[in-house]
């Protein structure tokens, strides 16, 4: 009590001293400036770099003697089926990504909070976690061995009739199997915050529940969903952001001439187009017009989940 | 919870456990089947029947692997990648975050410091433009191009300063009372006051510092460059492509890497699934703090 009542004295007094509170900021200052320099040179600076996306681009010439060309390549792109061909898989993708990435942790979680054997809802736990930590890379390398042609999934699916899929080879099922690889790899680690959600449920409402002669799956379409109902709006919510993000890393990893059609998305296109191509400035008109709609996605996804469930970042 | 027994409910108790164990096997047999294939002898993965235990059980494909030196090279770069670039994300992220967690009156212009970092959330460059950035800035080639473009971890940061808010003032203040300045303040008491918070952070920089690929994949011009999961992309995708689509069985060649390519992917994720289950008490923790109560 008393260090505190010194201390308003203290502040009170530092504001009247304009210069004395600003040499108490000073360490403060001097914290940021490591991250605000990197920032500013690789974020900020490359925001500055989108000008490239109004020129004729070339690296020699650098951002201020490059053509000035206008809008000319965001006309391009408008026109370009190509350009709506991978804005739709893109969407496509990602939103079932969303959906089939919310459905799943949270059945998960309600699941496993039904668990009683402790030891094996945590064996559980730790395994569903793995595939989240490890790379597409490492996944791609499992997934090409179980997915062939003649490999284990084909395998056992033989035992029942199946004839063998070209999971990764189809354009027409690729799409879902980069949904379905996606969702499993993520779907142990997004449970953590739904059994988050049921552990705040009020135990005594299960007690009363029971006791009213409630069955387990009564009590959980009951008392359980209900009670996770605010995160499972705030996850839905924030994931809004995510709407063209179908998954850089797992497509470029998983995909292949033959798959574009259904498998290219924005971010893979951008990729082939300008590093590959060397096409730099329509690859970043294009790569502009997805950090817009991002910027006004992201943006929404925030507000509501601010004015939905009180959320904020800081 | 009361306990009831039922005929429903121990159906309902006994259909639970089948899925989730079900789920769980789908995590855990994939990476039983590559080791399987990894752990067997290249005749017998070439019939095909290697399903979750090793056939004709020999080490030759890890030795051969191991004594490769472009994968010992690619393993060198990225451990100097995951030591520099966990420790400067560290570093940043401790450093941005406290000043950060500071209320407007004790650091008047915190809130466009916070908007600063925070609007890199909502808004990018993209892909080219960064590049170009990395391009000219000089560092193409080099391994500060793994380590400095994503140093600033803006996400980390947040799930920091709301880690750091929750701290006492008191605390805070009676050490500024006896003369502590701010850095003490920082390292002497916030640091051991949040040591959940630092362990998932730094789990979560390793992993990703670990994992990155196509970073080194485009900012790498020479392939003696490349962190170990860049040259893994490489022969994974050089190896499928043509052989897993198409109905080439009869590339018996590629048959034979079959275990050596499951050999390099198993090395690939043996350090994370050794290291994430003994920190998943603090990542779960930080993780609904960060995002729960955030």
């Amino acid at each position: 009590m008393a260090v505190t009542k010194l201390n308003q004295q203290n502040n009170t007094r530092l504001k009247g001293i304009g210069s004395t509170q600003f040499r108490r900021e000073i360490p403060l200052y001097f914290m940021l400036v490591p991250g605000i320099i990197l920032v500013l040179i690789f974020s900020y600076g490359s925001m500055f770099g989108i000008i490239m996306a109004f020129q004729n681009f070339v690296p020699s010439s650098g951002f201020f003697d490059s053509k000035w060309v206008g809008l000319e390549h965001f006309k391009f792109m408008v026109q370009l089926p190509d350009f709506r061909n991978v804005l739709w898989n893109t969407f496509f993708i990602a939103m079932m990504k969303i959906a089939a990435g919310l459905l799943l942790p949270v059945t998960i979680a309600i699941l496993l909070n039904e668990v009683m054997k402790q030891w094996y809802k945590r064996f559980i736990q730790v395994v569903i976690y793995a595939p989240y930590f490890l790379s597409w890379v490492i996944l791609g390398g499992i997934l090409f061995q179980l997915l062939s042609i003649d490999g284990i999934v084909n395998q056992f699916l033989g035992l029942f009739g199946v004839e063998p899929i070209l999971f990764l080879g189809k354009p027409s099922i690729f799409p879902y199997v980069l949904v379905a690889s996606d969702t499993w790899k993520n779907m142990g680690f997004n449970t953590i915050v739904f059994l988050a959600a049921i552990t705040n449920v009020d135990p005594t409402l299960h007690e009363a529940g029971a006791i009213d002669g409630a069955n387990r799956w009564k009590q959980i379409w009951n008392i359980t969903l209900p009670g996770m109902f605010p995160i499972i709006i705030l996850v839905a919510t924030l994931s809004l952001g995510d709407i063209l993000n179908a998954g850089f890393e797992q497509v470029l990893m998983l995909y292949g001439p033959a798959l574009y059609k259904t498998g290219d998305i924005i971010d893979t296109y951008v990729y082939r187009i300008g590093l590959i191509n060397g096409q730099y400035s329509f690859a970043a008109a294009v790569g502009l017009f997805k950090s817009m709609v991002s910027l006004v996605m992201v943006s929404l996804s925030y507000y509501l989940a601010y004015r939905l469930a009180n959320y904020r970042i800081f | 919870m009361v306990a009831d027994k039922t005929i429903g409910s121990r159906i309902f108790v006994i259909a639970n456990y089948i899925f989730l164990t079900l789920i769980t096997l789908t995590c855990l047999l994939p990476i039983c089947h590559v080791l399987a294939i990894s752990l067997s002898s290249k005749a017998a993965v070439a019939t095909g029947n290697i399903k979750f235990w090793p056939v004709d059980f020999t080490f030759a494909s890890y030795q051969l692997v191991l004594s490769k030196s472009q994968f010992l090279t690619s393993m060198g770069i990225t451990v100097k990648r995951v030591v520099l670039g966990v420790l400067i994300n560290m570093l940043i992220v401790v450093l941005t975050a406290y000043p950060l967690s500071k209320e407007v009156r004790s650091f008047r212009p915190r809130s466009i410091f916070a908007w600063f970092f925070v609007f890199t959330i909502f808004f990018s460059g993209g892909l080219i433009p960064g590049y170009i950035i990395i391009y000219y800035v000089g560092i193409i080639d080099t391994i500060w191009a793994l380590v400095l473009p994503g140093a600033v971890q803006v996400f980390s940061v947040v799930l920091l300063l709301n880690f750091f808010r929750g701290i006492p003032r008191e605390l805070e203040e009676s050490a500024f009372m006896d003369g502590a300045g701010h850095f003490s303040i920082l390292f002497k008491i916030f640091l051991p006051a949040s040591l959940p918070a630092i362990a998932t952070l730094t789990l979560f920089s390793i992993v990703t510092h670990w994992n990155s690929w196509f970073d080194g994949l485009i900012y790498m011009n020479t392939p003696e460059n490349y962190p170990l999961q860049s040259y893994m992309q490489t022969i994974i995708v050089k190896m499928d492509q043509q052989f897993m689509r198409g109905a080439s069985k009869d590339l018996i060649k590629s048959l034979n890497e079959q275990t050596l390519k499951s050999a390099q992917v198993f090395l690939g994720a043996l350090p994370i699934l050794v290291v994430y289950p003994f920190l998943q008490k603090y990542f779960v923790k930080g993780i609904v703090l960060g995002s729960v109560k955030g």
